[in-house]
């Protein structure tokens, strides 16, 4: 008998119907994946995109070239030289991060003092040309002076958890 | 026209060629531009289909609901480079996927759209249609083994032998339909569906044409000879540009046809389900595009559940499952039609 139902079953195609039946209830499920370059899925404030050199309210560039982020790049990307300013403060003549030889690992953040360099939410920063990833100066605080709001917000989401 | 005594000896030119050459042309403009529209937008319904069912959304960026998609593929096919392998047979490397394309667009000739819509109404519309979809191994076998590669070589010989296998039990199935209808006209066996489709009387037969059409056209679950894990691309691995477009059109262009005779044969063609006012309001044409559609639904909805079938399996799916049945059935409706005394008069 059970041999028998099962031969029935085989030649009703019972298993491959209810395959299909299973297939076509998906075509009515949500979707799983988003409209992506119109739409897009939730960040962590925590999140380590593109770099940013950030500035103080009055315009005044944060970073002092310590130079604590160069020291602890372990991917050794990040290029700086300094020289006193006119009015004595010491800031940097030149700042580049190797786009390309960074590792996203959020180590030179961690150890700027003054949250001048900061990782920020944008990750869509992709060139035709290799060049173009060579980051320098202008590039970052260009960065900074866009993605401001975004990265104070994040920052401040994060703070309490630091 | 033309008087015994030469007055008017010349043949008129525009009379009798010119006009009737002309009908002709733009008959078969009529059905290959429509036909290549519908290859094109069965890609994309192809890719529609199985993204909702996949819970993805495919092609939604080029166009409205991504409509310009099959465009903007078919565009990038005719931009790349035809690349001809070092050592392959080159005219019949050339050859091959031009004679896919043309037998696929060869077999719409007898296909009845409407009462009296088909470019030639032959009488044995049933055979030439089975010819030429056999002849469509010629091409892919003839590309296999002018690529000159392995894959390629190996992809064809899959295909050929899964063609030949499920040809078999495909021709049993229209013998069937051929002894319910006594005729290999195919606007004949529309007409003979007037009371009921031949799908409710033959189900079984309709099913193992349906699963034999997908093993026919290389379409999952039956697309061993592309089988991407071990043969690359199949038969068209060295094939690019303008030669695999040829291939592609021709064998969706195939799926169509399929679906075509499908609808022909069991799904009544362009006759409504029933014959009521709001059904037979809608003109013929329509509802066999409508079946068509349904029938080609089917092709990728099965695409979209089943896994690939093992070579083995599919082999002896074809010649020990379906080929008995299919022989049994046809005895079993010959033996029906005689013993109820039903066999058509022709």
């Amino acid at each position: 008998m059970a041999s028998l139902s099962a031969t029935a079953r085989s030649f009703l195609l019972w298993e491959l119907l209810a395959g299909m039946k299973l297939t076509f209830s998906y075509m009515f499920k949500k979707k799983a994946t988003l409209n992506y370059p119109y739409e897009k899925g939730f960040i962590s404030p925590r999140f380590r995109g593109e770099h940013v050199l950030r500035r103080y309210a009055n315009g005044e560039e944060r970073c002092i070239a310590c130079k604590l982020c160069e020291a602890i790049c372990p991917a050794q990307a990040i290029t700086i030289e300094s020289e006193p300013r006119e009015d004595g403060s010491r800031r940097t003549t030149r700042y580049d991060i190797d786009m390309t030889k960074c590792i996203y690992c959020g180590l030179c953040q961690e150890a700027c003092p003054v949250d001048a360099i900061v990782e920020g939410p944008n990750f869509e920063f992709a060139t035709e040309t290799r060049e173009e990833l060579f980051y320098n100066k202008a590039k970052l605080l260009a960065n900074g002076d866009r993605w401001e709001v975004e990265i104070a917000a994040n920052i401040a989401a994060d703070a309490p958890y630091r | 026209m033309i008087c015994w005594n030469g007055l008017e000896p010349m043949v008129d030119f525009w009379q009798d060629y010119a006009l009737p050459g002309a009908i002709i042309v733009a008959k078969i403009v009529a059905i290959i531009i429509p036909l290549l529209i519908a290859v094109a937008y069965l890609t994309y319904a192809e890719r529609k289909v199985l993204a909702v069912m996949q819970l993805r959304r495919g092609p939604n960026v080029v166009g409205p609901f991504g409509l310009l998609q099959p465009l903007a593929d078919g565009l990038k096919l005719f931009m790349k480079e035809t690349i001809v392998p070092a050592g392959a047979s080159r005219a019949l490397f050339i050859m091959a996927p031009m004679l896919t394309f043309i037998l696929a667009m060869l077999a719409w000739a007898v296909i009845p759209v409407d009462a009296g819509w088909v470019l030639s109404d032959i009488n044995v519309g049933v055979l030439y249609l089975f010819a030429i979809s056999s002849l469509g191994v010629y091409g892919i076998i003839i590309a296999g083994w002018a690529s000159n590669s392995k894959y390629a070589f190996l992809g064809a010989l899959r295909s050929a032998a899964q063609m030949v296998s499920y040809e078999v039990s495909i021709g049993l199935v229209i013998i069937t339909v051929l002894l319910c209808v006594g005729s290999l006209n195919l606007s004949r066996i529309v007409e003979a569906q007037k009371t009921v489709w031949f799908v409710i009387p033959l189900l079984p037969m309709f099913v193992i044409y349906f699963i034999s059409a997908l093993a026919e056209t290389n379409r999952s679950p039956f697309d061993l000879p592309e089988g991407e894990s071990e043969l690359v691309g199949g038969y068209f691995t060295e094939y690019s540009s303008m030669t695999f477009a040829l291939f592609f059109l021709g064998e969706y262009a195939n799926m169509i046809l399929m679906s075509a005779m499908g609808a022909i044969l069991f799904l009544g063609g362009w006759l409504p389900p029933f014959d009521i006012a709001p059904f037979n309001w809608v003109p013929g044409p329509i509802w066999f595009a409508l079946k068509i559609c349904f029938v080609l639904f089917g092709f990728l909805w099965v695409r979209a559940t089943f896994p690939r079938f093992r070579y083995d399996q599919l082999m002896r799916l074809g010649w020990k499952v379906f080929l008995p049945f299919s022989l049994f059935y046809v005895v079993l409706v010959a033996g029906v039609l005689v013993a109820f005394d039903w066999l058509p008069t022709p």
